[in-house]
């Protein structure tokens, strides 16, 4: 090795990403939430070419039939094939998490920085967070999801107020703390506006239990859509989602048990998946776990 | 003698909560290429003189008397917009933490070059240019490798280096530094002071020192305004506080220095403590704790008596204890 290397190993080339990229997938949560994610992601992409049947078509002689080599999972009561339904279901369940994702990532995040570091906006806002904070999620879903009808849109809206509150508060906490760092007085000291102090160096340090969070709505999003489809608020039928066709399947619970257990088993394996990578991505981001 | 670039007068900085006054009465000006130390101990103000200038107070606190002038502008008068253009442009403020007092997850390089672009209206390229040579001119060895580099990265050191580039790079003529040596050792200490007095000596910047560390004040500064309790003791050229301190406080200060040579006695501390705020006494604020202290000194706080050039006490005793 040359000297000019040995300087350079004492030194190490600034790569913060590439780093904590490394230590997640040193982290074995990361490594099996992450593929059972992966799995998901890629059937419910692909969804048209790798199911087997139309996920929509009735075909009453096949009716209620038991999983076998042709229907994999089994049919439901319209000989509807319950593994295209499911791979079908994975796209709209997967769709209603992420939207909501989105939605309250950008929601909670803006009115968390907002109430955080406009200290008087701080109590009329977080007042208002509380409030909703104290209607149980789900039930706040169902009356949003109740007035407004049956549709995805609305689910992904319902679901986005219910999860939205817990996230602002997150974030305020991380701009509670931040705003009082040295770096933002040198930067006020600097003469950048408020805007700039908010956006380029308070919101970039608090990412991390945003990530974090983000990764736990995702899951929430997906249980929730199925509870609200069991209730029948949730994406209308005949579309498949997880929900909708554990729904489905109610009626028929004890002559046809495959109709629930299979969306079933897949609601298990996308939550767990998602659980598993915000585990892993707490222990790497959390900055106490630093160092 | 040329006009000062500073000139503060008759500041009074109270709590917005109950009007209890932090500092009384402060008056300082600054000129160009010239440095002024700010001593006190803690409490004294010094901070709150510093960021008071810049316009920084915290909402706690609040100006209620006194002017701040900046190469003939009033800066008290300024709009919180105007007074903000004028941070960084025109005076820029340099901190004792160099740890936290760098964004952790911007690159050192892109927060120099974020002031040269915003403040300096640079483009992306030249920015990058400019930086390098900042960076060279500091002494960061591989200045182009550093610009990369993440605040935690580097050393102490390397960090108040990065600090002092970021406050110089749109060309400030104010330079306040809080304290800019505290948080690092010894040696490093004297390298920074080395190259603020070269920055200094090079600009013509104004500098205002805040410091604690009589040791920084004999090494670089030019005058040295003495405060305690939020009033001013002594102003006086650097090399007569140390020859000829006039004020009873600052002699105390100087006698509570550890001597080099010589045996090791005891530490000599000033007996008794710097009294609250709120609860000031009503003469001298250093009376109570002065061994020189007479009867008119416990009714109203002494002026600021010349006692030779350049070189003023707030004692009433100034004259006969020279």
């Amino acid at each position: 090795m040359t000297a000019e290397a040995v300087l350079d190993l004492s030194h190490p080339p600034s790569k913060p990403f590439r780093e904590t990229l490394a230590r997640l997938l040193g982290h074995r949560s990361f490594v099996i939430g992450g593929f059972l994610v992966l799995i998901v992601l890629i059937i419910a992409l692909t969804a048209d070419l790798i199911a087997p049947f139309d996920p929509l078509r009735n075909a009453a002689r096949v009716r209620l039939r038991a999983p076998d080599s042709v229907y994999w999972f089994g049919t439901d009561h319209f000989g509807r094939d319950i593994l295209s339904r499911v791979i079908h279901g994975a796209r709209i369940s997967l769709i209603i998490g992420g939207a909501t994702v989105l939605m309250t990532g950008l929601f909670g995040t803006l009115i968390g920085a907002v109430a955080g570091f406009f200290r008087p906006l701080d109590n009329p806002i977080m007042r208002l967070m509380d409030a909703l904070m104290a209607f149980p999620a789900i039930l706040l879903a169902l009356t949003v999801a109740a007035v407004l009808g049956a549709s995805v849109v609305n689910v992904i809206i319902a679901l986005s107020i219910a999860t939205a509150p817990h996230t602002a508060r997150i974030v305020r906490a991380s701009v509670l703390v931040i705003r009082e760092l040295e770096f933002v007085e040198a930067a006020r000291a600097l003469g950048a506006s408020e805007a700039r102090i908010l956006l380029r160096h308070v919101l970039v340090n608090a990412l991390g239990p945003l990530i974090v969070r983000l990764t736990y709505v995702f899951a929430i999003a997906i249980l929730a859509e199925a509870a609200l489809s069991f209730i029948g608020v949730g994406p209308p039928p005949p579309a498949p989602s997880f929900g909708n066709i554990i729904a489905n399947g109610r009626d028929f619970m004890v002559v046809a048990p495959w109709i629930t257990i299979f969306p079933g088993l897949a609601i298990i394996v996308t939550v767990l998946g998602l659980n598993l990578l915000g585990d892993a991505l707490r222990d790497v981001l959390d900055p106490r776990m630093k160092v | 003698m040329p006009a000062p670039l500073l000139r503060v007068d008759g500041l009074e900085v109270a709590l917005a909560s109950t009007g209890a006054t932090i500092i009384e009465e402060v008056s300082l000006s600054l000129e160009p290429g010239e440095t002024l130390g700010v001593v006190g101990e803690s409490g004294s103000g010094k901070s709150v003189l510093a960021l008071t200038v810049m316009g920084l107070l915290p909402r706690a606190l609040a100006r209620t008397r006194g002017n701040i002038q900046l190469g003939g502008d009033e800066l008290t008068t300024l709009s919180p917009d105007a007074w903000r253009d004028r941070r960084g442009r025109d005076m820029a403020m340099i901190f004792q933490e160099p740890m936290t007092a760098l964004n952790p997850v911007m690159r050192v390089g892109h927060q120099v070059e974020e002031v040269l672009m915003n403040r300096r209206g640079m483009s992306a390229g030249d920015a990058r240019r400019r930086a390098t040579a900042l960076f060279e001119r500091v002494e960061i060895p591989e200045p182009a490798r550093r610009l990369a580099a993440f605040p935690h990265e580097l050393s102490g050191g390397m960090r108040q280096r990065v600090m002092i580039t970021i406050a110089l790079a749109a060309e400030p003529r104010l330079l306040i530094a809080d304290e800019p040596t505290t948080a690092l050792d010894v040696t490093i200490q004297a390298q920074i002071l080395d190259l603020l007095r070269d920055l200094q000596k090079e600009r013509g910047l104004a500098l205002l020192l805040i410091t604690h560390d009589l040791g920084v004040i004999a090494e670089i500064t030019d005058r040295v305004l003495v405060l305690y309790a939020g009033r001013v003791a002594e102003v006086a050229p650097a090399r007569l506080i140390f020859d000829a301190p006039a004020h009873p406080y600052t002699r105390a200060l100087l006698a509570s220095r550890p001597a080099l040579t010589g045996p090791r006695d005891r530490l000599v501390s000033i007996e008794g403590a710097v009294p609250s705020v709120g609860a000031m006494p009503p003469g001298c604020r250093f009376a109570p704790r002065c061994s020189f202290a007479i009867g008119p000194c416990m009714t109203a706080p002494p002026a600021l008596i010349a006692c030779a050039e350049r070189h003023a006490a707030a004692c009433v005793r100034v004259g006969e204890l020279g």
